[in-house]
């Protein structure tokens, strides 16, 4: 009896998902809908990706830290997936509409890896797709009277199924990055 | 003085020191890493009727190796953001923390609209185990 119930324990941690370096949400729903359009032109629709692990995040081409950083890391993720990359997509989408337009965040994301594709709409689009994802934006204009924006800066974590599986917080390395899309990647 | 007397002012000095003494040495065990908070049903009600009750604490502490793991609970009927995600009804997130430091997050649960969460490392000194044993004493009262 007892090695009956030590075995049952031991089947039910390895049935146990493995941890994530993100923070998970529980149960896993579908990732609200994005009615954008992407930096080539077509509909942004996550229905697009589905069957690829799609990582989702807001900014605009202007931000002069936490977007560069952001980028740089998932980049730097995909490129050590090696193969396994191609089954993961960068979705960013702006959160400046007033200057970000198709072009300008196409040149941008592109300057990171020419594979990530951006989001971008009209303001009613914008504030919509942000406020789907609790994403918060803040103005501060400067006294020449250009201006930063201060956004939210985490990673949503979208698998192949288009469910909203986890978010990672802005910070971590390429290398968590990798871990939880490997965990992601295998279903 | 009496030697009965003696005794009995000697007894509780050495109980105190034998408690200071487990607190500061003996290994912490905790039953879970994560450490729970929900957001209960009618939150964002009552905020939209002006009522200002903290329903989560501006601060909350976490030590790494012991409860490092953030685990929220959204039981009311609208989302709620917390710091980097939305939560919809019904739905839990469960964050673990890997590093010491003091995380800033936007809460829309909170009535400030910020959430501090501070991560400690694993208290290692005895004098950190008192500590850390004295603060979870008083966190549960």
């Amino acid at each position: 009896m007892t090695l009956l119930i030590a075995g049952l324990a031991a089947n039910a941690a390895d049935s146990a998902p493995p941890a994530l370096k993100a923070g998970v949400l529980s149960p896993a729903m579908p990732a609200p809908a994005l009615n954008l359009t992407a930096t080539d032109g077509k509909p942004l629709a996550l229905e697009r990706y589905r069957g690829k692990v799609v990582l989702l995040a807001f900014g605009f081409s202007n931000c002069g830290e936490v977007c560069p950083i952001t980028l740089a890391t998932l980049a730097g993720a995909r490129k050590k997936l090696g193969t396994d990359a191609a089954d993961v997509q960068v979705v960013y989408v702006t959160v400046d509409p007033e200057r970000d337009d198709a072009a300008q965040m196409r040149k941008f994301l592109g300057s990171f890896d020419p594979t990530f594709v951006g989001g971008v709409g009209t303001r009613a689009q914008i504030d919509a797709a942000q406020k789907n994802y609790g994403i918060s934006s803040t103005k501060t204009v400067h006294a020449d009277g250009g201006y930063a924006i201060g956004h939210s800066s985490s990673i949503y974590m979208i698998d192949r199924a288009g469910k909203l599986r986890a978010v990672m917080p802005y910070g971590h390395p390429a290398d968590d990055f990798v871990h939880d899309l490997k965990i992601l990647l295998r279903g | 003085m009496s030697r009965r007397m003696r005794i009995i002012w000697l007894l509780p000095l050495l109980a105190l020191l034998a408690a200071v003494l487990w607190a500061g040495f003996a290994p912490i065990h905790v039953g879970s890493r994560e450490k729970l908070f929900e957001i209960p049903k009618g939150t964002y009600a009552r905020r939209m009727s002006g009522d200002k009750v903290e329903i989560l604490p501006a601060q909350i502490r976490l030590t790494l190796g012991l409860e490092d793991v953030l685990l929220l609970r959204n039981l009311d009927e609208v989302p709620q953001v917390f710091g980097p995600t939305i939560m919809m009804p019904g739905q839990s997130f469960r964050l673990p923390f890997e590093k010491a430091a003091e995380y800033q997050f936007v809460c829309t649960a909170h009535v400030s609209g910020q959430m501090t969460i501070v991560v400690d490392d694993m208290p290692a000194t005895p004098w950190e185990k008192i500590r850390w044993r004295v603060r979870e004493l008083l966190e549960k009262k």
